[in-house]
């Protein structure tokens, strides 16, 4: 489904991916771990296509198609979603209107007529139920001056409301209380089906207990260094990075 | 024979007539055969150029006739069914084509009103907006005042319509110089909305030089909004002086949409204890617009509270000015007044110049003053793209979010309504 080979990307000139290769097919879940400052968000943000990383090598493949040629809103129109780890907050646009905008932009870009009002506002009812997030939320500017924990869930709502083929979630677990990692654990497992594919960014072991992963991989300065089954996460958990970190660059000679 | 030469030989022909108009008028005679069309060495028009726009062949005075009730049903706007209307044509007061709904609505001529029962407000309050405006296009309005009303909005009158007032040129057959006036009184527990819009009609050049001035008693509460998508030959100065006299409300709205040199003065004097003021300015200008929004907060009295949020879209080679005066005499303690003014440029071509001025002699106050240049935020951008946004719609969609918090305070829904209409066509037709 997603197929990442040899990626290369740097900002301002300065390298920050320096080779990552990652296959993921459909119906697995991905977990990305690694040290603060590794690359993982701005893995996950080439791969929504942001302007400012530039690739200077590589390809991503996705769903057969040459990800890197297309605009971030043919990403999303071809079922590619990113729940940002530090999502934007945008006065003066409310969430409702922002998700009514996308959910039809998307449906636009595959050749669907738009929802209307009643089958859009069942939708949200019930993604709303699922997320357990209240109509008063939505209702106000886009993030502004929610919590760190009401961001994150507004985020997996959207992902809700947009049925991904291929979420990727950076950090989505950071700042969520017990309760609610069990809310957005439930969102995501909801989504999984064969057809699709999930990749979680986290630095915590518990999120994989809800969300249980087919591999998991350690991102360390820019590149891939292990990848292993969920015990991999446990023994991270245990040790800590250094174990890696050692491995890596006695392997290098460093 | 240039057009100030023109002006100045019209002064010498005047004829000031003996009513309680005729002090302002001297003054102002006086005045503008001193200091003339204020050019760039003039401090408050260094970024406005308006000399050049003498150089043409006026109407001038410009008169009202060749307008028709056909044309005028072609402009009016959304509410006018349930609106009291006063319609100026080139600058005079066309009592045929104005509507008046309201019984307790009174309309005059300045004339008349400067030698009936109203005199002595007329005296008190025509042609006090030049206490703050010393340049010659102010005292060129007065000195040649003709055509322009007053309106009384008595003591304990709860206007349930709106004032609309038209400002129109017709520019058809030749350029037209005019000079709409009018003089405002709200009295004690009155309440009021006003409504002020500018077309101008024909393809001629076009110079409007307006100014108007409102005197609110204790305990009124007025809403003023000024709504301004004239085409790009129609030039316009537009001075707005309010005078809160007693313990008052004044909430304000400027939207500037199109037009040629735009220029406005919005002046707010309070002048008693624990007088509220609100203003509020949106400018969304594109092509080779030029919008300059001078205010200014005048706080003479202590206790007193402003507020002020001007914020400014620019794309094409439109240019932007904001400046914004506090004042705060020496007896204003206790005054609180903030301001702000917010810009996103849209093109590399478009420019903004704020300025802030802050002039304090009081020394218990609370004031604050903040102004920011900047693109649309690429973040947010993104995020909203990253979502299946494509670009120009979530450009549209942050443009109209910047804009939300002005617009809300657009009171009569219909206008609030048409407003919005106006911006979505702009966002339409003029983004890059
Ligand atoms: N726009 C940018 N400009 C400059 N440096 C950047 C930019 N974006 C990322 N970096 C740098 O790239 C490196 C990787 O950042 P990234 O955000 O991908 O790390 P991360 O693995 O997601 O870290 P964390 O676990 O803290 O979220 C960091 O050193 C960061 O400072
Ligand atoms: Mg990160």
């Amino acid at each position: 489904m997603l197929k990442i080979q040899n990626l290369k990307a740097s900002v301002e000139g300065k390298a920050i991916l320096k080779g990552i290769d990652l296959e993921i097919k459909a119906g697995e879940v991905h977990a990305i771990m690694g040290p603060n400052g590794s690359g993982k968000s701005t893995l996950a943000s080439v791969l929504a296509g942001r302007k400012e990383y530039e690739v200077t090598e590589g390809s991503v493949e996705y769903l057969g198609k040459d990800l890197l040629e297309l605009a971030p809103e043919e990403r999303a129109g071809e079922g590619l979603f990113l729940a940002f780890q530090y999502p934007v907050e945008i006065p003066g646009l409310t969430t409702t209107n922002f998700i009514k905008t996308a959910v039809n932009e998307i449906r636009k870009y595959r050749g669907e007529a738009p929802l209307d009002a009643v089958a859009f506002l069942k939708m949200m009812k019930e993604k709303m139920a699922m997320m357990n997030i209240g109509q008063s939320l939505l209702s106000r500017p886009l993030n502004e001056g929610f919590s760190g924990g009401e961001k994150k869930r507004n985020e997996v709502f959207q992902m809700a409301m947009l049925q991904p083929k291929m979420a990727i979630l950076d950090e989505t677990d950071s700042g969520l209380d017990i309760d609610a990692i069990r809310i957005v654990a439930n969102g995501v497992n909801k989504l999984r089906n064969k057809d699709n594919a999930v990749l979680v960014v986290t630095h915590y072991q518990r999120l994989l207990d809800y969300i249980v992963p087919d591999f998991v991989h350690v991102l360390y300065n820019g590149r891939i260094v292990k990848s292993g089954t969920k015990e991999l996460a446990l023994e991270l958990e245990e040790k800590g990075y250094d174990f890696i970190k050692n491995e890596v660059n006695v392997g290098e000679g460093v | 024979m240039t057009n100030v030469e023109y002006l100045n030989k019209g002064l010498d022909q005047l004829n000031v007539a003996d009513n309680s108009l005729a002090p302002a008028r001297k003054n102002a005679i006086t005045s503008f055969s001193k200091m003339g069309i204020p050019g760039a060495k003039h401090e408050e028009w260094r970024y406005t150029r308006i000399g050049n726009l003498f150089n043409k062949d006026y109407q001038f005075p410009a008169k009202k006739e060749g307008f028709s009730k056909t044309d005028l049903d072609g402009i009016r706007l959304p509410g006018h069914e349930e609106a009291n209307e006063l319609v100026f044509v080139n600058g005079i007061y066309a009592s045929e084509f104005s509507v008046i709904r309201s019984k307790e609505l009174v309309v005059q001529s300045l004339e008349e009103a400067a030698g009936n029962e109203n005199k002595e407000i007329v005296a008190l309050h025509f042609g006090h907006s030049s206490s703050l405006l010393k340049d010659g296009i102010n005292a060129l309005n007065t000195a040649f005042v003709h055509g322009g009303i007053f309106l009384n909005i008595k003591k304990g009158t709860v206007l349930s319509q709106p004032v609309y007032i038209y400002t129109i040129t017709d520019a058809r057959r030749e350029s037209v110089l005019s000079q709409p006036r009018s003089l405002i009184y709200i009295g004690e527990n009155a309440q009021a909305e006003l409504v002020e819009t500018y077309v101008t009609i024909g393809k001629a050049d076009s110079f409007t030089n307006q100014v108007m001035e409102v005197a609110i008693e204790k305990d009124a509460k007025v809403g003023y909004y000024k709504i301004q998508n004239d085409r790009q030959q129609a030039n316009l100065v537009s001075t707005t002086h309010f005078r809160q006299l007693g313990k008052s409300y004044l909430h304000t709205v400027t939207i500037s949409l199109n037009g040629g040199i735009v220029r406005n003065n919005l002046n707010v004097v309070l002048e008693a204890d624990h007088c509220e003021a609100h203003l509020y300015g949106l400018y969304f200008m594109g092509g080779d617009s030029h919008i300059d929004n001078h205010t200014i907060v005048d706080n003479v009295m202590p206790n007193c509270f402003s507020n002020e949020l001007y914020k400014g879209v620019m794309t094409g080679k439109a240019a932007g000015v904001f400046n914004g005066k506090i004042f705060v005499r020496k007896d204003a303690q206790k005054t609180n007044a903030y301001q702000s003014n917010k810009n996103i440029l849209l093109s590399a071509d478009a420019s903004v110049n704020t300025k802030p001025q802050l002039e304090i002699f009081a020394d218990d106050v609370k004031c604050s003053h903040g102004c920011t240049v900047g693109q649309l935020d690429e973040d947010a951008l993104f995020y909203l793209q990253s979502r299946g946004v494509p670009a120009p719609i979530a450009q549209s969609l942050l443009v109209r979010a910047f804009a939300t918090d002005i617009l809300e305070h657009i009171t009569p829904k219909a206008i609030h309504d048409y407003v919005e209409q106006l911006i979505s066509l702009k966002l339409e037709y003029d983004l890059p």
